[in-house]
């Protein structure tokens, strides 16, 4: 039915454009602000440390991509091949950990990152994302296997592989779309993280672009444009893969939650 | 295209069922979410119930915390915050949402470029833009929303958005609904697109209108993308932290107090870690529990064609 464009089609884009214009005002008074002052971007960049916290930010995004991957395409192998109660259950507790919300471990956690002397480095971080997100990242592996037909690993089983042989060489390369939605959903919500990034990396010199903002303004509370300029910079690495991407991250947005 | 090539082999190769794979591929996940999730959650369930303090021993104090919890103007005062602030949310978000969606679901122009700039704040960081947001939320008449709302004629909408403790509370709303329409935006585009062109058509042929169309045709397609939408927004404004500890870290007063940022504020600057985790034993119920309710009756609504 929406076959032509019509007039009314160019009265409904002319509404969506005024709609995304308004949406997008923030933004417009955003960069206006910041390069309102030349030195902005510069005094920014130095005072809030925003290369070393890209550094720090990208570290342990990837470094944390890489264990959920390994460790919970396997644990999904092991989830989705094997029909017995121990399975089962062990997804379900999995499962529990989807709607469990973190703030429950927040303060026990901490005390044991702080017993343990991991407090401050980039370790704690990783084993805090890969075990608070391998729940959502099996259930991801797990839907993406079960709707895979067993035949094609088992062919090499047959062929005298074990399971392990079987998986890395067959099953793990044709995970590779349902991996593509893994690290974007991951990668986005651990780089954008931001409470316990400042509770563990707070005043070290390990500490995440969301925290060196949180920071920084704290220390200008009202230069705005030195703040918008450190705003402008923290959100352009995002953005920019983002732009690149967009049709992969969109759909694995859109999708990725059905599993 | 992957299941077809495999009818074809599967017919040729006739095979034995091979054993299943050893526990050993699941154990580094179990030890991770252990160690992560299970045992400090379940140590956060029990000191909810004692008087910890991070120092010391911790007595048993029965429910005393939760006592407090629902008598405390302040922290009674979080949990309504809480929940007014995550209706408010849900309901905005996905009605707008929807409306995007419905509206880059058509033949315009500039769709594909309309979709990524209602989805980009989506992929930012929450933080980092609450404090765009902090500034546009600036009581002078002659900035920020003010600003805006002065140009459009909608001077009398002007507010005192951080100061007034009436309206801190939308201003955070605000915030949140304004990053996060773009992804319930994207759901129900994904879900639209799904929808069989000759469906709406024969509706269309057999006279109904265009809502009628919406209503009877459209909207029962599109009920797993509801119940997706309506479950993620009520998690996420349950548990919403980073827009209130950037923009008014609870106040003024407590009238932007939230269930996470007295969690925080609790554990990590009073140092009462047993009240700290009682408030959160409190939130886990409350997520886990409307989750699992909303997604059992949003399911059972949903319709298969």
């Amino acid at each position: 039915m929406h076959r032509r464009y019509r007039p009314r089609t160019f009265a409904l884009e002319l509404l969506m454009i005024v709609i995304a214009l308004l949406f997008a005002y923030p933004v417009f008074v955003l960069v206006k602000l910041s390069f309102a002052d030349a030195g902005n971007y510069s005094g920014a960049w130095n005072g809030a440390h925003i290369g070393a916290a890209m550094v720090n930010s990208t570290i342990i995004t990837i470094a944390s991509l890489v264990c959920l991957i390994l460790i919970g395409s396997t644990a999904a192998y092991y989830l989705a091949r094997t029909h017995s109660r121990l399975s089962y259950g062990l997804y379900l507790l999995f499962l529990l950990g989807i709607v469990l919300p973190f703030q429950l471990a927040l303060v026990p956690l901490y005390r044991f990152m702080k017993d343990t002397g991991l407090l401050g480095s980039y370790t704690s971080m990783v084993l805090f994302y890969t075990g608070l997100q391998i729940p959502f990242t099996i259930f991801l592996y797990t839907g993406f296997l079960r709707a895979l037909p067993r035949e094609y690993g088992e062919a090499a089983l047959v062929d005298g592989a074990t399971h392990w042989q079987s998986f890395t060489r067959v099953t793990f390369p044709l995970l590779r779309p349902i991996t593509g939605t893994v690290v974007i959903l991951n990668a986005v919500f651990i780089w954008n993280d931001f409470l316990t990034p400042l509770l563990y990396l707070g005043g070290t010199p390990n500490e995440t672009l969301p925290v060196v903002v949180y920071q920084f303004v704290g220390q200008y509370v009202s230069n705005w444009g030195y703040i918008f300029a450190a705003v402008v910079m923290a959100s352009l690495p995002i953005l920019i893969v983002f732009l690149l991407m967009q049709r992969y991250v969109i759909k694995g947005f859109a999708s990725g939650l059905k599993g | 295209m992957i299941g077809k090539a495999v009818v074809r082999s599967a017919g040729r190769h006739r095979f034995r069922r091979a054993g299943s794979p050893a526990l050993w591929f699941a154990a580094p996940a179990l030890a991770l979410y252990g160690l992560i999730v299970i045992y400090p959650s379940l140590a956060g369930a029990i000191y909810a119930f004692t008087d910890w303090k991070g120092i010391g021993t911790a007595h048993w104090i029965g429910l005393e915390n939760f006592k407090s919890l629902f008598t405390d103007d302040q922290s009674f005062g979080a949990l309504v915050n809480t929940l007014k602030l995550t209706v408010v949310v849900v309901i905005v978000q996905n009605t707008i949402g929807l409306l995007l969606a419905l509206g880059v679901h058509t033949l315009i122009r500039t769709r594909h470029v309309l979709r990524t700039v209602f989805f980009a704040p989506a992929v930012l960081s929450p933080v980092v833009l609450a404090f765009l947001w902090k500034y546009m939320f600036n009581p002078a008449p002659d900035a920020g929303l003010n600003a805006l709302l002065g140009f459009l004629g909608l001077g009398f909408l002007q507010q005192n958005w951080l100061g007034d403790p009436s309206v801190a509370l939308w201003a955070i709303a605000i915030t949140v609904i304004w990053q996060f329409t773009g992804y319930s935006m994207v759901i129900f585009l994904a879900a639209l697109q799904s929808i069989p062109a000759e469906l709406e058509e024969a509706a269309a042929l057999d006279g109904a209108g265009r809502f009628q169309r919406f209503r009877h045709v459209i909207f029962p397609l599109i009920a797993p993308a509801v119940t997706i939408n309506l479950t993620l927004s009520t998690i996420g404004g349950l548990k919403i932290f980073d827009q209130v500890f950037a923009i008014t870290n609870g106040g003024p007063g407590y009238a932007t107090e939230t269930l996470s940022t007295l969690i925080y504020k609790q554990a990590f600057v009073f140092g009462e870690f047993g009240y700290s985790t009682a408030v959160a034993l409190v939130l886990a119920l409350l997520v886990a529990g409307l989750a699992l309710l909303q997604l059992r009756y949003l399911q059972s609504r949903e319709v298969t064609y």
